[in-house]
């Protein structure tokens, strides 16, 4: 397994997922080693009343280094827990995680070393400075003075917020913030960053530009992108990604390959009389398929739906239903998350599941999950 | 006065590598040294960028040390104190300075922690009891920055500027400064919410600094009253400062500070004993901090 001559720097901090014996770790030639690797990860809050929540139920992830990898999943699926164990800020309960090529649990500073990130809700010294704030954050990541002010400088530049050095952060927008706090993250040129909802609460236009500054980092400085979002167009334009449902990781892969694994398109039709038409439809289409009445008409989810249409307007035709439109939409990563966890993800879920049900704490994490 | 001063870098240090691990003892130690560092240079930039909110700090002490000093001091006849009432208030009220900043470390510590910036803190590659040696190296010395400014007035309540006596008033203040900080860290570490704390300063601070000496002699309080002096870090602080004076201004020391059944304990063991106690507070506090979530 010999690194590229212009990567040692990057690979040569990473001797220990070297050990990882994966098929796929010698394919990729550039980057052979995981820039995350966690088996059975496991995080549980005992509260005050004594009860247990498990925020994170045995989870094995493997990520690629260079690669762009989306965390999707609703408000408290464990996205933030899993963030806060992967960068050793928090200990996990059971299970194990190699970040950059350190163990998180017996070098928590090499892994934090390694690592930036950028918090969910960031705080930043609102009387401070942006120059200020971000020099502070330097030293406190042992840089040299000199050092540090270069590296101000060239974040400052990178995020597009030269000419507001001087500014206190107080008088900043949120969307020029949220690049201040990316900024503090990149200080310390960490070769992978964890980002847990770089753009929620930010307009349309901020969110582009955030996200325009994490791939230049990507193309550029081949940095590992790990990012949390519910934002499912977000999710789509990264490498790979996982969703997570109640703790679980419930499905990961590229966005293309999750769609394809459903395999179904989904056919809506909207006619002259649905309820009739859903009969008619009903009988026409496959047995076993679930059509339903919907507000734009009736729906169904089949393999090859544009294939269908044809047929399933020639059988409403036969019948004396006149057919107003008809539409085949390939599967929408909202559609992937519907298929894995029951739900859509812009629905809010409808119950906590009560955590002492869930067996994830109780059986330790298997180590050497296939 | 500003920082720790790091051991001057030679040009041949290769540059802070990102992956650079702090194996090697003295490489791992600078860098403890430059987030201590970076965490006193923040207090003190904030110190900085809020000159009103200092000035207004620095106008209770002043205003008790002119207006009640200077009210009082016609009505106290100077035989009873030894010395002028102004001059009799002065160690108390940079105290009074003192405690004020270095209190309120505590309370940004629990700021902190709501606002999220400590979480920040806590990413950095450094040990946790070095983020809490760090809080109390700059709380000490925005303190003990305040504190000079009041002790320029030395003049107006009549005590010579005296080099030797500015220099141990100076290291008096460094002394109480850093155990009112490290007492109130160690009161911090365990408490989440803000209000808590607050109330808990409201209803210990008057008392703590009406039982210090320095507005007045302990000497004739009732018992109970004397053996809660004993075990206030306040009037050991005063007492210090106030026989510091006595010791380059002869004829002060006429008043009685701490007493320990009768016996006046030395200076030096006074200055231990506000040293030990914050050396404790701040060990037991970054023994509470450092405890994984």
């Amino acid at each position: 397994m010999q690194p590229h001559a212009g990567d040692d720097a990057r690979t040569r901090a990473t001797p220990l997922t070297t050990t990882l014996t994966n098929p796929e770790a010698t394919q990729s030639s550039a980057r052979p080693v995981y820039a995350i690797s966690a088996r059975g990860l496991v995080k549980s809050y005992t509260g005050p009343d004594g009860t247990t929540t498990h925020a994170v139920r045995g989870l094995d992830l493997d990520v690629r280094g260079g690669e762009t990898f989306a965390f999707l999943g609703p408000n408290g699926a464990g996205k933030s827990t899993t963030l806060a164990l992967l960068c050793a800020l928090a200990r996990p309960t059971a299970g194990q995680a190699t970040v950059a090529g350190a163990d998180v649990l017996s070098r928590p500073d090499q892994v934090r070393r390694a690592v930036g990130m950028l918090f969910q809700h960031s705080a930043l010294d609102p009387d401070l400075t942006t120059e200020q704030n971000l020099y502070i954050h330097a030293r406190l990541y042992g840089l040299r003075r000199r050092h540090a002010r270069l590296r101000v400088t060239e974040t400052l530049e990178t995020v597009g917020l030269a000419d507001r050095r001087c500014s206190p952060v107080r008088t900043l927008s949120g969307g020029m913030r949220r690049r201040l706090e990316l900024a503090r993250g990149l200080l310390h040129a960490p070769r992978m960053l964890f980002l847990d909802e770089p753009t929620t609460g930010l307009d349309p236009h901020a969110r582009a530009q955030v996200w325009e500054h994490l791939r230049a980092l990507r193309d550029r400085h081949g940095c590992t992108l790990f990012v949390t979002t519910h934002y499912l167009e977000e999710a789509e334009n990264c490498d790979r990604l996982g969703i997570l449902d109640h703790g679980r990781l419930v499905a990961q892969g590229t966005p293309l390959a999750l769609k394809a694994a459903i395999g179904e398109d989904r056919v809506v039709l909207r006619t002259g009389d649905d309820a009739a038409a859903r009969r008619v439809v009903g009988r026409t289409a496959p047995p076993g398929l679930a059509v339903t009445l919907e507000t734009e008409g009736v729906s169904l989810r089949v393999p090859d739906g544009s294939a269908w249409i044809p047929r399933l307007c020639a059988a409403l035709e036969a019948h004396g239903i006149a057919v107003h439109a008809a539409s085949a939409t390939p599967p929408t990563l909202d559609d992937v998350f519907f298929h894995h966890t029951g739900r859509s993800i812009h629905t809010p879920r409808s119950h906590r599941e009560p955590a002492a049900s869930v067996p994830g704490a109780t059986t330790p994490a298997t180590e050497e999950a296939p | 006065m500003t920082a720790p001063a790091l051991p001057a870098s030679d040009a041949s240090d290769p540059p802070d590598a990102p992956g650079a691990s702090g194996r090697e003892p003295g490489h791992r130690l600078r860098h403890e040294l430059r987030a201590v560092h970076a965490l006193v240079h923040r207090d003190l930039l904030r110190l900085a960028a809020q000159p009103v909110h200092t000035a207004l700090m620095l106008l209770q002490p002043v205003l008790y040390l002119f207006v009640l000093g200077g009210g009082l001091a016609a009505l106290i006849p100077n035989s009873s104190l030894g010395t002028g009432y102004q001059t009799y208030l002065f160690p108390g009220m940079l105290m009074m300075t003192v405690q004020a900043p270095a209190v309120i470390v505590g309370v940004r510590l629990i700021t902190d922690r709501q606002s999220g910036y400590l979480r920040e803190l806590l990413m950095a590659p450094v040990g946790r009891p070095t983020l809490l040696l760090g809080s109390c190296a700059g709380g000490t010395i925005v303190s003990t920055v305040q504190g000079t400014v009041l002790l320029g007035l030395a003049g107006a309540v009549g005590l010579p500027y005296d080099p030797l006596l500015l220099a141990l008033l100076l290291a008096g203040m460094v002394l109480a400064s850093f155990t009112v900080t490290a007492l109130s860290l160690s009161l911090a570490v365990s408490l989440d919410r803000p209000e808590i704390f607050h109330m808990l300063l409201g209803l210990v601070m008057m008392p703590l600094l009406f039982l210090s000496g320095g507005f007045f002699p302990l000497e004739n309080l009732p018992g109970w009253a004397h053996a809660l002096t004993a075990v206030n870090p306040l009037a050991y602080g005063v007492d210090l400062l106030r026989r510091c004076i006595a010791l380059r201004v002869p004829g002060q020391a006429a008043t009685v500070g701490i007493e320990w059944s009768g016996l006046r304990p030395p200076l030096l063991l006074e200055g231990a004993l506000l040293l030990a106690t914050g050396v404790v507070a701040l060990l037991w506090a970054a023994h509470r901090f450092s405890r994984p979530e």
